[in-house]
């Protein structure tokens, strides 16, 4: 067991959004794309769940014919900027790639970022928009997912109306991933070039109550991409007491809501003086990541060993670098306080042997219970499908753990009703919800086209 | 953007406001909300659905602190930048028989569409009204008009029975079957109202209102206790089994941000601007 106390008094004071990864320079970038080998059978391509051909954008890199290398990537993706910030590189692509065995993968996910960053500085271009149709697709959901479809329907010639229940487009890239990973410009800015297409989004709209279930099957087709935004408490005493967050609530408040600058803007957030974040997703990352620029001393409990954890390894670093203490093999057992919370029972513990995914089993030391000095608690334990829209729809069946049944195609249990993204895979990735929103539009516009 | 179609003052810091909103007034059922963002820096806040018509919808709301302070300061023609609904399960409206709908202060405003679905559902409907003194009271032509009997109470007796709106349903409770019972009002009027129909064990809606943000079931803000377990009132409720609700914990969870409230105030009454947060570009 390692439990990082200490370290965290010497890391420095971190209190401001802006984006902690820079991004390469052009020269670099070219240096980089150089040492791409062009791979015949290029591995790097089968990594990645939307097959952009990275040998080809790259080649147009290191030929420094940086639009050709944006419109190479753009055949396959339409969120570039996006995906090369917050793709799990290491285990898609970049872990495929045949010069991470021997030295370090090419960097695909820097040099994506780079194509797209400076395309947006120097105006983008749009693909080309096939003649109308005259069919119309509805959208439910703006996040990753259903803008891809939409796009991506929108480009076969058909109309697309994308429904959004908050005021803002982007789904979990606009609420759930902080400005220091994902500037919240560069989200807007690709919002902007899907609905440049002639995609329709219509904010401040929930599918199943503003649009009735019957008004949604109105349309020729559906795609649902209604996420996985449902949040998961542990179900400990003392959740309901003044101070504790779901993680989706804290990031959503600071997020979304601009929190952080209270009171410019009105919406408050406990900022607290010492948080404790449970979990050790990405999610649970950005948790504390958040609270250390708030102000708080943050201590990040997680009940396996620190090498388990689940979120990227260079969210971890940064975690650690901005002073976030891990205190890993421990697990809330009960939050106290009389009306706020004071502090967080946990109990320390022990790895058994594997369970079904093959990974040890944590149970706890019985009596060896301590508690953390706290006054906020967040909870990043996982979310699951909103069950509001999808527990509308007659005949639109549902696995045990909640995600919606689909095939290959994203065709769920109801004719003409599509889904992709979290709501059908449960909590995942961009880039996968991405694929297979993608897969789903093609499938879409093949059975609009045979009717 | 939303625009206002009408803006009145109905008492000394009680309003009213139409909202163009067809998305919401086609769709909204007694019982449900809508959510309110004022403006680009603004907070989302939940209000209830007290009246639609065409593809207006009608809040009544309560000065409380910056938002709603904020929202009487719009006139008509003005915008508001979002508006989100009809949010929430509408109301258990069915044939009960007799039903009592109870509004206390601004909860009165929620009572005439429960009233007039309930009406139009076939039951005998019992009306109750009541706020501290009489110029406090709003809607009582609308609920006379809808309601079969209806009953006044000012807590000074300033108008109709001097006391409470818990006396004259305990009075109704002794004299006669009562089958079904809603609440609306302040958290200590309804758990203390809905104590009353407890002996004569009748179902007692009461609608919750917990602080909330995106009202949609994505966040957890919402969390109630409800028969020990935890709800979300936004999309379970807001109404739920008033013997089954934990009061004192909705009470204490409304009070989360009372000092931050008290700092938003006295910003928005000063309107200094620190600036360098950078969130607003420098627009403010
Ligand atoms: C904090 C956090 C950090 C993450 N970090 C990463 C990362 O670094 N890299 C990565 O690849 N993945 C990350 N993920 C996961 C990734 O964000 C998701 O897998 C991805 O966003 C899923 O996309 P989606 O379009 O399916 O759903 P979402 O992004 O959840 O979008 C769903 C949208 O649908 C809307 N909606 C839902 N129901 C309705 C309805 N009835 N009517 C109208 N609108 C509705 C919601 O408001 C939402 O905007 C992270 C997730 C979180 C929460
Ligand atoms: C389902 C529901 C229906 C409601 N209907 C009405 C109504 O018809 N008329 C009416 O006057 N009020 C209603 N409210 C309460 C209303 O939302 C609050 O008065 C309003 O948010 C106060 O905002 P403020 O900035 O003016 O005050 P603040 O100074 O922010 O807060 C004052 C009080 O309002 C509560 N509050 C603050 N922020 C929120 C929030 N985001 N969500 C919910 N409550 C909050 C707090 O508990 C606090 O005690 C309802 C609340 C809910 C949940
Ligand atoms: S989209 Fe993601 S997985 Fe695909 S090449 Fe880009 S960074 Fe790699
Ligand atoms: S596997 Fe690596 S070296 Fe080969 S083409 Fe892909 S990025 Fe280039
Ligand atoms: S307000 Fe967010 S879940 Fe209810």
């Amino acid at each position: 067991m390692r439990v990082l106390r200490g370290e965290a008094l010497m890391a420095k004071e971190v209190k401001d959004f802006k984006e902690v990864n820079k991004g390469l320079t052009e020269e670099n970038a070219v240096l980089e794309a150089l040492r791409c080998m062009n791979c015949v059978i290029p591995h790097c391509v089968k990594g990645c769940p939307v097959g952009i051909d990275i040998p080809g954008f790259i080649l147009k890199v290191a030929e420094k014919d940086f639009e050709g290398a944006a419109a190479v990537i753009k055949a396959d993706n339409m969120l570039p900027a996006i995906c090369g910030r917050v793709c799990p590189q290491e285990s898609q692509c970049e872990g495929e790639c045949i010069l991470a065995k021997k030295e370090k993968p090419v960097a695909i996910g820097a040099l994506e970022r780079y194509v797209a960053d400076r395309e947006r500085e120097h105006g983008m271009k749009l693909p080309e928009v096939a003649a109308p149709t005259g069919k119309h697709v509805a959208v439910v959901g703006s996040g990753p997912a259903g803008l891809t479809a939409a796009a991506e329907l929108a480009r076969f010639g058909h109309k697309v109306t994308v429904f959004e229940s908050l005021h803002e487009a982007g789904g979990v890239l606009t609420y759930g991933i902080p400005e220091f990973r994902l500037p919240k410009a560069i989200v807007k800015a690709e919002i902007e070039q899907v609905k440049a297409l002639g995609v329709e989004i219509r904010l401040n709209h929930l599918v199943g109550r503003s649009v009735t279930v019957e008004e949604l099957l109105g349309y020729d087709a559906v795609f649902l991409g209604t996420g996985a935004g449902l949040p998961y408490f542990m179900g400990i005493e003392g959740e309901n007491l003044n101070g504790v967050y779901s993680a989706n609530e804290f990031l959503t408040r600071v997020n979304l809501m601009h929190a952080n600058c209270f009171p410019e803007f009105d919406t408050p957030v406990k900022r607290g003086c010492k948080a404790v974040v449970v979990g050790g997703g990405n999610v649970a990352m950005d948790a504390a990541r958040v609270a250390r620029r708030l102000g708080a001393a943050v201590t990040l409990v997680y009940r396996r060993r620190e090498d388990d954890l689940p979120a990227r390894a260079v969210e971890v670093k940064n975690a650690h670098e901005e002073g976030v203490e891990f205190l890993c093999c421990a697990n809330p057992v009960r939050v106290v306080g009389e009306t706020a919370v004071e502090g967080v029972e946990c109990v320390r513990m022990e790895m058994c042997e594997a369970d079904e995914s093959g990974r040890p089993k944590p149970t706890c030391i019985e009596g060896s219970e301590f508690t953390l000095e706290a006054d906020v608690f967040i909870e990043a334990i996982g979310q699951g499908p909103n069950p509001l829209l999808v527990s509308m729809i007659p005949g639109l069946e549902r696995e045990r753990r909640g995600n919606l049944v689909v095939d290959e195609d994203g065709q769920t249990t109801v004719a003409r009703v599509y889904a992709a993204g979290d709501a059908a895979t449960g909590a995942a990735t961009v880039i996968w919800a991405m694929g297979s929103a993608k897969s789903a539009a093609a499938a879409i516009d093949k059975a609009l086209k045979e009717e | 953007m939303y625009q206002v179609e009408e803006a009145t003052q109905l008492s000394e810091n009680v309003y009213q406001i139409w909202v163009h909103a067809p998305q919401v007034a086609r769709h909204a059922r007694a019982g449900q909300f809508l959510i309110i963002r004022v403006d680009e820096t603004g907070e989302r806040i939940p209000l209830t659905i007290s009246a639609t018509k065409g593809d207006s919808v009608r809040v009544i709301y309560m000065t409380v602190g910056k938002t709603t302070e904020l929202l009487a300061t719009k006139k008509e023609g003005d915008v508001l930048s979002d508006v989100v609904g009809p949010l929430g399960t509408p109301s258990e409206i069915k044939n009960y028989g007799t039903v009592v709908v109870i509004g206390g202060g601004v909860g009165i405003a929620s009572t005439p569409i429960i009233a007039r679905e309930a009406k139009e559902a076939g039951n005998h409907v019992i009306g109750i009204i009541g706020a501290r003194n009489k110029d406090l009271l709003i809607l009582e032509d609308e609920m006379e008009e809808v309601c079969d009997e209806l009953f006044i109470t000012t807590d000074d007796g300033s108008k109709g029975v001097h006391g409470f709106a818990s006396t004259v349903l305990e009075d109704l409770l002794k004299e006669r079957k009562i089958d079904c019972v809603w609440i609306v009002g302040p958290a200590i009027m309804m758990k203390v109202t809905s104590r009353v129909t407890i002996p004569y064990k009748v179902k007692t809606f009461v609608s919750l209102n917990p602080i909330m943000v995106d009202g949609t079931g994505m966040c957890g803000s919402c969390r109630v206790t409800v028969g020990g377990e935890t709800k979300f009132a936004c999309v379970d409720g807001p109404e739920f089994d008033a013997h089954q609700v934990d009061f004192d914990s909705l009470m204490q969870r409304q009070r989360m941000y009372t000092d931050e409230e008290q700092e938003a105030r006295e910003h928005f009454h000063h309107h200094d601007h620190h600036g360098g947060c950078g969130c607003c570009g420098g627009k403010h």
